[in-house]
């Protein structure tokens, strides 16, 4: 099996490092990727139709919207399925191991460490998400770094005391709610007239605000979905797998 | 880009994938899988992709690592290549 | 040494997938398994990101003078914002050239989050078969299939 698997690698490897001399020299401006009209129009353009300094995000919760909402569906639904798998197991239902030793009774000093950063994580995560217009962050970025404040809580004070602030029912709702809010602006764009995820049209509904407007608003509209889905799922998998599927215990 | 900046991150990520994949050990072999994902997220962020290290940061060499490290946890620890 | 620096990059991108696939097919453990899709990924990612890289160009976050341009002294910044795109014309010009090229970084950090989500439905699946077998190395695992039929 070790021959075979070498001998594919390397045959795959010699066609690439073969192909590879056909690729653009690195980091050339010139190349067919970087010069193309798309490229040139999403830096040259957004700041008029968008007014997001951060192309990415723009290109992310705007030009590309559809894509990003199935992304998130992706993610809620890779979360059903952990919980699918690992729930529904016979270990689900197993009885706790005992602790080995006396190193598994939680310790006071991580404990109020933990106590201290975690709304520190939590406020910076939220300005994350907010600022993700004029800065590198987002959705993604700052759900991530919601769910890993659950997570540092379960590390520390154990699986329990976080599944008290984010229980296993309130992050399937959570996870749904955001895929609902982002599916929900896209329907709402399509019922004022306009096409699925057009942002346009909102700027009939938000107060006082131009089309250029509506645009900005709603990518963070969208973007709060994806941090509601991702920090639900995240502390989900997490929650699961070092539990075994118990809900109870875990590391 | 700084080329020499990338050469060195370059040639450690090789080594810390290989590393990754001979340890014996499967938290160990977690673990170094953390650091190939922050030499990762180095490199992008001097390839000025700073959005796509932002992102690698917080779930490559974090959310990831943690659940590799519950799975482990919860199975064994042993590997035998 | 500027042609080697350019093949260079290219050619340990090649070696990281080619790790990463030599571990998926020859590595007997599950989690080794998934470490090596983990750096497979990677790699392709890293491909994809490098691809938007541009000699001498910054990251593509625009500058506040770029969007929102400062008007004359009489007039206050405020004013702009709510006639929305009135103050278009006098953009200051940007070039193309001097911003890393976006679109792959987009469709990369969806590819990463949803790595994680593959990588964790893995895992679980990984939990589910050691609860069943006992044991994460394949050997075993076919061994126990075998004898159990």
């Amino acid at each position: 099996m070790k021959l075979f698997a070498l001998i594919t690698v390397i045959i795959t490897g010699a066609l690439l490092l073969y192909a590879s001399k056909d690729f653009p020299a690195w980091g050339d401006p010139l190349s067919p990727a970087n010069n193309s009209e798309l490229s040139r129009h999403y830096i040259t353009e957004t700041r008029v139709e968008t007014e997001v300094p951060n192309i990415v995000t723009a290109v992310l919760a705007d030009y590309r919207g559809y894509d990003t909402m199935f992304e998130t569906v992706v993610i809620f639904v890779a979360g059903l399925g952990i919980l699918a798998v690992l729930r529904q197991s016979p270990s689900a239902g197993e009885p706790l191991p005992v602790p080995r030793d006396r190193f598994q009774e939680r310790d006071m000093i991580t404990i109020m460490t933990c106590r201290l950063t975690v709304p520190l994580i939590q406020l910076f995560a939220l300005y994350v998400l907010a600022h993700g217009h004029y800065s590198p962050g987002g959705g993604f970025q700052g759900g991530v770094m919601f769910g890993a404040s659950f997570i540092l809580i379960a590390l520390t004070g154990g699986l329990s005391e976080a599944l008290k602030r984010l229980s296993e029912q309130r992050a399937i709702f959570l996870a749904a709610l955001g895929v609902l809010i982002y599916a929900g602006t896209g329907l709402l764009c399509m019922f004022l007239g306009k096409n699925f995820l057009d942002y346009h049209i909102l700027s009939q509904w938000l107060p006082d605000t131009t089309a250029v407007k509506a645009r900005y608003h709603a990518m963070l509209i969208v973007e709060i979905g994806v941090a509601f889905t991702v920090t639900a799922i995240m502390f989900t998998i997490y929650a699961t797998l070092s539990s075994k599927g118990r809900m109870r215990g875990g590391l | 880009m700084i080329p020499s900046f990338d050469i060195v991150i370059l040639i450690f990520l090789v080594v810390t994938a290989v590393i990754a994949l001979t340890l014996k050990d499967l938290l160990a072999s977690a673990m170094v899988l953390g650091i190939y994902s922050f030499l990762m997220c180095l490199l992008w962020a001097e390839m000025s992709a700073v959005d796509v290290a932002f992102t690698e940061a917080t779930v490559g060499a974090g959310v990831s690592t943690v659940i590799m490290i519950a799975t482990v946890y919860q199975t064994t620890r042993k590997s035998r290549d | 040494m500027e042609a080697f620096i350019a093949n260079f990059n290219y050619w340990i991108y090649i070696i990281l997938m080619m790790i990463g696939l030599f571990a998926m097919i020859a590595k007997k453990n599950l989690i080794k398994k998934l470490v090596g899709m983990s750096i497979f990924q990677t790699a392709i990612i890293l491909f994809y990101v490098s691809i938007g890289v541009k000699q001498g160009a910054t990251i593509p976050i625009l500058p506040e003078e770029a969007v929102h341009p400062k008007t004359t002294a009489g007039e206050t910044s405020h004013h702009n914002g709510e006639d929305g795109d009135a103050h278009a014309g006098e953009l200051p010009e940007i070039d193309a050239q001097d911003y890393t090229n976006p679109i792959p970084h987009v469709l990369m950090l969806t590819a990463i989050v949803v790595g994680v989500g593959t990588l964790g439905l893995a895992l679980a699946i990984a939990q589910r078969v050691h609860y069943h077998y006992g044991t994460l190395e394949e050997t075993e695992i076919l061994k126990q299939i075998q004898s159990g039929q």
